[in-house]
């Protein structure tokens, strides 16, 4: 590894993964080796760069040319043109990094990237996570050998409160507040557990941190450990993320080698280790008690609080439970100090805010933004907006404890207080786009469908509330709405909200209540008007053929799989709706815009 | 691990290999013509050579880029070099012998070596 002069750094995420980045990387390796460079130019695989869209994706350094959607076959190319003779090979670049005038931006200009920050993911897309020494050389582990030979625990604890960090799992506790509770406690044995169940559907930040900068997060428990007094540690990771559980065990490994977990880590006499625990996936896993009782190796189940888990947590001593990307953040609020973190962000919410961008946006993937970026900029100037210029109707933040902002509130700078204000929340940072043709009472359904099957049964008002409003809604939409129904959606909503016994069901309402605040005309059309007004409840479509319109052409009538089209050659069709799937073929093919739905 | 010393000395071992890849402290730009004008020229050996002189002296703050034909093929090798805030800098006809100098007087000591200039040759 002498001569290195270039670096090819191919996305190892999850979504370039499964758009087989692998075999690009094992592409460049043959290429490199066939053309006798390969002592020169190194090729790495990174975590997730943000873009999956794009994927699978490479950076080329020195020059920091940022390749999109790398086939195998363009593999040849870049190395013949680029690493061979120095000429970027301007077609394969992403698209939004090459000018008008045919120049080429620099990655940090380009609309995806300009109006980010990334903190927590600081070295994804950057590092090799499989390999400790790149972390160190991007000053891993300074901030824990500055904790355990220049800090005591109280001014560990005292940084992570003043840097205003607040919990980005979900409710937004503040973390050194937390710190403290289980500093207080007295004990012989506590915990320190990393919550990366990420059960919201639809989110994969926390994966994504695990994927690109596992030690990052080995690090901060660390710290953590030393801050409360604990010696070890537990990562609550889902089956499902198998390449993050690999990296994170890989990363442990490594970090055991070089004695930064273990006995007296830095010479002192602190000693700390760490074990990943797998969980099935199950959504309530992710409430912090049902987490502690899974990982005893129990069933999954949730417990009522008080007592807290600072108190009393895993095995009955105090524990702290954060999320995986409030750990990400810890080393460097220790490393640059708690004045830089504060800096960043809202008065009240501190630092940036990573969320998975996906449903109907361009720029599917994950951003971190600061605190206080307004919606309008995550969904136009960095999402790209919706696609095939529809319009954007709402954002969903909070998954199946959230709920929908209106594009009215599409100026509203996002952090914890503002999102709860207006009946969301931040969620661990799941947000999914919608447009016009959403239907919101279908959202509702759907999220509310997740939670019924996720409920882990142990209260009567999740277990058994939550299928209620269930199946109003699922009468809703099939058209058989009748009277009533929102007011006892609404009467169901607030007492399962102040009767459940966890987060799961306290929260479940949440995008019942939310799209009935913002869309509750929808709800009216459905029952009263049997009417959809996106016209995506399949049982209150309707296809016409307009008379005025129709040629007579017999096209649709060809099309139809159900054969319920109807008509002579050069009259007008007519359409049988008792027969009719829906399906929408007739209305895709007709020349004349003579077919129409509502 | 048993010091802050210890994690000191991996991070600095580690930074050469990785510097290229942090943008923000690059001062200086090496960038050399690899067309095949400028390959046929010889101008493998002098970036291979700039690699490892740079890497010889700690330089972690510069890097070494490749770029296409400048349009002086009978110049070649070209390389210019970029230092931050100033004008850049063009050589030609570079040999490997040519580099320790550049990096000695130019990029570590601010002077350009005029007589390898385009301005001095060309
Ligand atoms: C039903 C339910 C699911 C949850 N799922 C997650 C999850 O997947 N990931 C997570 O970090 N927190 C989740 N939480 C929040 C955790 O209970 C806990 O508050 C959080 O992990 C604390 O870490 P933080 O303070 O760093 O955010 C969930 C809460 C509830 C009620
Ligand atoms: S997985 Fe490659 S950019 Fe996200």
């Amino acid at each position: 590894m002498d001569l290195i002069r270039s670096h090819v750094m191919v996305c190892g995420g999850t979504g370039c993964t499964s758009s087989n980045s692998a075999a690009v990387i094992a592409e460049f390796e043959k290429q490199l080796t066939a053309k006798g460079i390969d002592k020169e130019v190194k090729v790495v695989r990174t975590g997730c760069f943000g873009l999956c869209e794009a994927g699978p994706v490479c950076i080329v350094y020195p020059e920091g040319s940022f390749y999109a959607h790398v086939k195998v076959e363009d593999v040849e190319r870049i190395v013949e043109e680029h690493l061979i003779k120095g000429r970027i090979v301007k077609d394969l670049l992403y698209k939004g990094a090459v000018k008008e005038d045919n120049t080429i931006k620099s990655l940090d200009k380009v609309d995806f990237y300009k109006k980010q920050k990334r903190v927590a993911l600081r070295n994804c897309g950057v590092i090799d996570p499989e390999n400790i020494d790149e972390y160190i050389a991007f000053d891993g582990y300074q901030a824990l050998g500055k904790c355990l030979t220049e800090m005591t625990r109280e001014d560990v604890i005292d940084v992570i409160l003043k840097s205003g960090l607040r919990g980005r799992g979900g409710a937004g506790f503040p973390t050194g507040l937390k710190w403290k509770f289980a500093y207080n406690s007295q004990s012989e044995k506590k915990y320190v557990c990393c919550n990366a169940d990420e059960g919201d559907p639809g989110a994969f930040m926390d994966r994504s941190v695990l994927e690109g900068d596992p030690h990052a997060v080995i690090e901060a428990m660390a710290i953590a450990g030393y801050a409360i007094g604990a010696d070890q540690g537990y990562i609550y990771c889902r089956a499902e993320y198998p390449i993050a559980v690999k990296r994170m065990q890989i990363a442990i490994k490594q970090a055991r080698e070089y004695g930064l977990l273990g006995k007296n880590i830095f010479g002192t006499d602190f000693s700390f280790d760490l074990d990943v625990r797998l969980g099935a996936g199950a959504f309530v896993c992710g409430e912090e008690t049902a987490l502690m009782t899974s990982i005893e190796g129990k069933r999954g189940e949730p417990r009522p609080r008080p007592p807290f888990p600072a108190v009393k947590g895993l095995f009955g001593q105090p524990t702290i439970l954060n999320n995986v990307e409030t750990y990400a953040n810890v080393p460097q609020i220790i490393n640059k100090g708690w004045e830089w973190f504060a800096s960043m962000g809202t008065e009240k919410s501190k630092g940036t805010k990573v969320f998975a961008l996906g449903g109907k946006i361009n720029n599917t993937g994950l951003v971190e933004v600061p605190m206080g970026t307004t919606l309008r900029e995550v969904i136009y100037d960095i999402g790209g907006g919706c696609p095939n210029g529809k319009k954007f109707k709402a954002a969903q933040t909070g998954g199946p404890s959230g709920g929908c902002i209106p594009a009215s509130e599409l100026d509203i700078e996002i952090d914890y207080d503002n999102l709860l204000a207006i009946g969301s929340m931040m969620g661990s940072g799941g947000m999914i786009v919608m447009d016009e043709d959403n239907c919101m009472v279908d959202i509702a359904r759907f999220f509310l469908d997740f939670t019924v099957d996720e409920s882990c049964g142990k209260c009567a008002p999740c277990r058994i509330g939550t299928k209620r409003m269930l199946e109003i809604l699922e009468r809703i939409v099939e058209g058989k709405g009748e009277d009533g129904d929102i007011e006892k959606l609404e009467t169901l909503a607030e007492t399962i909200k102040a009767t459940a016994l966890c987060g799961l069901g306290q929260t479940a309402p949440n995008p019942v209540l939310s799209t009935l605040k913002y869309y509750r005309h929808e709800y009216e059309a459905h029952i009263y008007e049997k009417r959809c007004p996106a016209g995506q409840c399949k049982a209150l479509l309707n296809y016409k053929i307009d008379p005025d319109k129709c040629k007579g052409c017999t096209l649709c009538a060809r099309q139809c799989p159900a054969n319920c089209i109807s008509g002579k050659v050069r009259e007008p069709h007519v359409i049988d709706n008792s027969k009719c799937l829906k399906c929408g073929a007739c209305m895709e093919k007709c020349k004349f815009g003579a077919i129409s739905k509502g | 691990m048993k010091s802050l010393a210890e994690l000191q000395a991996i991070r600095n071992r580690m930074l050469e290999q990785v510097n290229m890849r942090k943008d923000d402290n690059i001062d200086t730009r090496v960038v050399v013509g690899m067309a095949t004008c400028g390959i046929a020229a010889g101008a493998r050996p002098v970036m291979l050579e700039f690699v490892e002189e740079l890497k010889r002296r700690g330089l972690d703050n510069v890097t070494v880029a490749q770029t296409g034909c400048i349009g002086m093929c009978r110049l070649e090798p070209i390389v210019e070099v970029y230092v931050k805030d100033q004008e850049k800098v063009t050589y030609i006809h570079m040999t490997p012998e040519k580099v320790a100098r550049v990096v000695n007087d130019h990029i570590v000591n601010g002077r350009p070596v005029d007589e390898y200039t385009i301005g001095a040759q060309g």
